[in-house]
């Protein structure tokens, strides 16, 4: 029998909003535990929250990005659980009437695209961080547990999705996406390392072609896109095990362990929580207007996938668009330097080679070098005018971005220019066949090996300077070919 | 029995400001008053000597030098200990807070230090604001200074025992189901619970969100009107403050009740009003109609379902309010072997039996399962309950009954009966239900000699009428008895 994977996946986003959900308290990680807390953030006795509106601003534009339906009267509840780092013992979300409901975003596999659908965005807060003390790092065994709130009440915003996942990698590349779209509303770092950003999967299987829903599993506890593949892969093959082995799966919570490559049980369905919902009557109903709405989705930046098409319209192959996306400020410079008439291929080559690996050795993002889109279209030019070599261009290329000056002067100043000066070249070609008659007759006999050797004398001769598709034209023609 | 203390606000002001005594000596006239009648009621829970006589020295140095805060500037009050008052101690009458100093003021309380008041102590309480008689506090009940057998109401028994003999000149409490009009009622004072969202909580230790409410307890409607008018208006730190001008609480005090339109509750004159209560009632309602006033009968049917909508949605709310109370952070803690250990031993020794009742009814009624027939049933007679209101509204300008079914009942004897005690909220639940005011008025004692209080209930802002009628029901009343207090020393205090 073959298996197919149902996946639906919730993401938390940290907003980086200057203060926290319902209290004035800066948004901080960098801070010394339980520095960036208030009566309200720690639950004190009396305390009170008022609901952040650059906040509800941060969840409306991803909501919109997601192309969700932005509600237009949404409702706060409470979510009751015991936990010593959720400072109320119940944590403010969104159950029924969340701000955006029902949208969907599009994942491009290989030219495939697969159209996942959102089932709703909501909002709610942070809790704190729990730092358990003792053998496994996990509360059960810990010896003492120390709590920093600092993090308690950040803006939290989850977004669930239906079950249209169907693989790890879909998985995967859907989370990329949604990272790139926060990333580019600028609403959050959204880092997996460090919490920002969270991926919690649902994973069931069933026999290839059933419509019905298998027992699924929740994973917790990925950190990285690549851990995120690597947990529901196994999560599938471990279903499959269980299955075909004549088990059966239970509704469960997982705990995925990067070190071993394994998920674990944490809690099964008879422990599971009744989290006793009920509107939190501390807020009102959030109003969000029809003109609110509309000024969120005109204040939307161009999305990824937009920019994807706009740059392979620009003549960017499809890995150059993902690549021209991903990187901070390269985009921009490949648009520009489009529009300039520079050779969108070469451009695309040499900011996705020569650029990033500056970049990344640098530690920095292209807007802080000198390159400009000018530059880039002198070095086209060159190029093509057979004044520079591929070769010689890339170093050209380091050399902008280091700072030397114009890839004019840098090539002058380097001796890098090409001879494409057909009466020079040909001086130097006659001289090379009149010291390599033999070679010169069996190339005019017709062996094309020897085409490669005199090639290869008259570039020495030039110093590498000679523009190899002339020298060998010339020598083609006069060997009569 | 008139001293220093006895003042009105308004005429405590007045000495305070052509020089016949000073703030630091009215204040001391308030604690000798209190050092002789705390041992017969137990008012207060914290007497803050050292920060009262600060503020009252401040306040005589600033009127001195004609910096004026106003009516309340130098005047003794009493807040209720579930009152956050920043360094000093707020118990909330549980043994869950017992030492605990909140780091900040609460709204209110901001504003009265702002206003120039003398913040004497804190006042005795049911734990968490759940009762009906003061007597669930962990640090023993109030009793009632007309009667030392009898309870003062509650759940603010501590802040209406208080303004009764004079320990305070004026009071707050916090009204959820009636905890500061049934006090006041039965302890023979005003009492008034403001429209919802006209005094911020932020700072009010909360017992059920949507329905508690701060308000003043005083010995006359105009210090009633001066105190709300402290602490009312919107505050940024209270999501549901309202953002709109305030009533102008205290400008139709003396226009009388001619052509009011007065409906009385036919629901709240029926069987189980004590017959003494409803004929004082009646009385009053009969002198409101020679004063010129339209009186009317008036029906609101979701009455009769009110309090079992209370009793459930209140203890929903609270059973996520009093979450928090967990020995992690603060408050008792009892160790045990695992955090949740911890927490459950914390919870078990820190709550008294009727909050421990509360939140398990209030868990119950939200669990999966029973959410919608308890809950959802509750928050449907909420909406009714309003409809109700709006409806009666649309023809008459205040609505009137008894404050309280019974006057007050003696000590124990409902402890052991909670529904019994619930019933005790029966006329004074309609209106936090609906969010609307509600002022409870002394008219006259029954045969015992206990207070008899009467209700004036309004539309939501609708203070100013509801004032305007409780004035003329204060003159009408004319009640002008004081507890007997025992001691000589009193009079002369």
């Amino acid at each position: 029998m073959t298996w197919e994977a149902v996946i639906g996946l919730e993401t938390h986003v940290e907003l980086q909003t200057a203060s926290k959900m319902f209290c004035g308290c800066p948004v901080d990680f960098g801070d010394e535990p339980n520095t960036a807390v208030c009566p309200v953030c720690l639950g004190l006795p009396g305390a009170l929250p008022v609901p952040n509106e650059q906040a509800i601003e941060g969840i409306l534009s991803i909501g919109a990005a997601l192309n969700c339906t932005l509600t237009e009267s949404s409702l706060f509840y409470r979510k009751n659980y015991f936990y010593p780092d959720l400072p109320k013992n119940y944590q403010i979300s969104q159950y029924t009437f969340p701000l955006c409901l029902g949208g969907h975003l599009d994942v491009d596999i290989d030219g495939t695209v697969t159209r996942i659908g959102i089932t709703r965005v909501h909002m709610e807060e942070d809790t704190g961080k729990s730092t358990h003390v003792g053998r496994s790092g996990r509360i059960q065994s810990a010896d003492h547990t120390l709590l920093d709130f600092n993090r308690s009440g950040v803006p939290l915003v989850e977004i669930v999705t239906e079950p249209d996942i169907r693989s790890a990698d879909e998985a995967r590349v859907y989370g990329t996406e949604l990272q790139r779209i926060v990333r580019a509303l600028g609403v959050s770092d959204a880092r997996l390392e460090e919490g920002s950003m969270r991926f919690d999967s649902n994973v069931s299987i069933r026999p290839s072609g059933s419509t019905e829903l298998g027992t699924r599993t929740e994973v917790k506890n990925v950190n990285s896109l690549r851990s995120l593949h690597r947990a529901i892969t196994f999560e599938i093959e471990r279903q499959i095990e269980v299955v075909e082995s004549g088990g059966t799966v239970d509704q469960e919570t997982r705990h995925w362990n990067e070190d071993l490559g394994t998920t674990t049980s944490m809690r099964n369905k008879e422990e599971s929580e009744d989290y006793r919902y009920f509107q939190e009557p501390d807020l009102l109903p959030l109003h969000i207007d029809v003109s609110w709405q509309e000024r969120v989705r005109a204040a939307l930046p161009v999305l990824p996938a937009e920019l994807r098409n706009r740059y392979r319209q620009a003549g960017a192959d499809a890995r150059t668009a993902e690549i021209l996306v991903d990187g901070e400020g390269l985009g921009p410079l490949f648009e520009e330097a489009a529009v300039l008439g520079a050779d969108p291929r070469a451009v695309g080559i040499w900011l996705t080679g020569e650029v990033i690996s500056f970049t990344r050795t640098a530690e920095t993002a292209v807007t802080t070098t000198p390159l400009t889109a000018a530059h880039l279209v002198e070095l086209s030019e060159m190029t093509a005018d057979g004044r520079l070599s591929a070769t010689a261009a890339k170093e050209v290329l380091t050399a902008v971005l280091e700072g030397e000056g114009a890839p004019g002067e840098i090539a002058d100043a380097r001796d890098l220019i090409q001879v494409s000066d057909v009466g020079a070249i040909e001086t130097e070609v006659d001289a090379v066949i009149a010291e390599h008659l033999d070679a010169f007759e069996k190339l005019r006999a017709g062996d094309p090996k020897t085409l490669g050797f005199l090639t290869g004398q008259v570039m020495r001769a030039t110093g590498g300077k000679a523009d190899p598709r002339v020298v060998q034209e010339l020598l083609r023609r006069k060997a009569g070919g | 029995m008139t001293g220093l203390s006895d003042l009105s606000i308004e005429a405590a002001g007045t000495g305070l400001r052509d020089g016949s005594f000073t703030s630091v000596e009215l204040l001391a006239a308030v604690v000798r008053r209190a050092a002789i009648t705390e041992a017969h009621h137990h008012a207060y829970l914290t007497i803050d000597r050292d920060g009262a006589r600060l503020a009252a020295e401040r306040a005589d140095g600033e009127l001195a030098d004609g910096t004026d805060r106003g009516h309340l500037h130098g005047i003794p009050i009493a807040l209720k200990d579930n009152m956050c008052t920043k360094g000093l101690e707020t118990t909330a009458s549980s043994q869950m807070l017992a030492g605990y100093e909140p780091p900040y003021d609460g709204t209110a309380v901001a504003r009265l230090r702002a206003a120039g008041a003398v913040i004497v102590g804190k006042t005795n309480l049911d734990e968490f604001a759940m009762g009906s008689s003061t007597e669930n506090s962990a640090y023993g009940p109030t009793r009632n200074p007309w009667d030392t057998d009898t309870v003062p109401g509650g759940s603010s028994g501590g802040s209406a025992a208080a303004v009764a003999v004079g320990s305070a000149l004026g009071a707050y409490g916090s009204d959820t189901g009636g905890s500061i009009r049934q006090p006041a009622a039965l302890s023979g004072v005003v009492g008034v619970k403001p429209t919802y969202g006209l005094v911020s909580r932020y700072g009010l230790i909360a017992f059920a969100s949507s329905l508690d409410q701060i308000g003043p307890i005083a010995r006359s409607v105009g210090d009633a009107a001066v105190l709300l008018e402290a602490v009312a208006g919107w505050d940024i730190h209270d999501a549901t403050s309202y953002r709109g001008d305030v009533p102008a609480i205290s400008e139709g005090l003396a226009d009388g009740v001619d052509g009011v339109r007065i409906g009385v509750v036919t629901e709240l004159m029926a069987e189980g009003i004590h017959d003494e209560v409803r004929s004082g009632t009646q009385e009053m309602i009969e002198q409101l109609s020679a004063a010129g006033a339209v009186v009317t009968e008036v029906s609101l049917p979701a009455t009769e379902f009110a309090l079992s909508a209370y009793y459930l949605i209140a203890p929903a709310e609270c059973s996520a309010n009093l979450a928090r109370f967990d020995g992690v952070r603060y408050g008792l803690r009892v160790d045990g072997d695992t955090t949740e250990e911890m927490m459950q031993r914390s919870r078990a020794a820190g709550f008294g039996p009727e909050v421990t009742r509360r939140i398990l009814l209030g868990t119950y009624a939200l669990s999966a399962g029973y959410y919608d027939a308890f809950y959802g049933q509750a928050q449907k007679v909420r909406t009714l309950m309003r409809q109700d209101f709006e409806a009666a509204y649309k023809d008459v300008d205040v609505l009137v009954s008894p404050t309280s079914p019974t006057t007050a009942f003696p000590i124990g004897e409902r402890t052991d009966d909670p529904l019994a005690m619930y019933y005790a909220d029966v006329c004074t639940i309609p209106c936090n239900l609906s969010g609307d005011p509600a002022m409870s008025v002394p008219i006259s004692l029954d045969t015992a000699g206990l207070p008899i209080g009467f209700q004036v209930m309004a539309p939501a802002l609708g203070e100013e009428m509801m004032f305007r009628v409780g004035a003329a029901v204060e003159r009408i009343a004319d009640f002008d008895a004081r507890p007997a207090l025992a001691s000589d020393e009193v009079v002369s205090a």
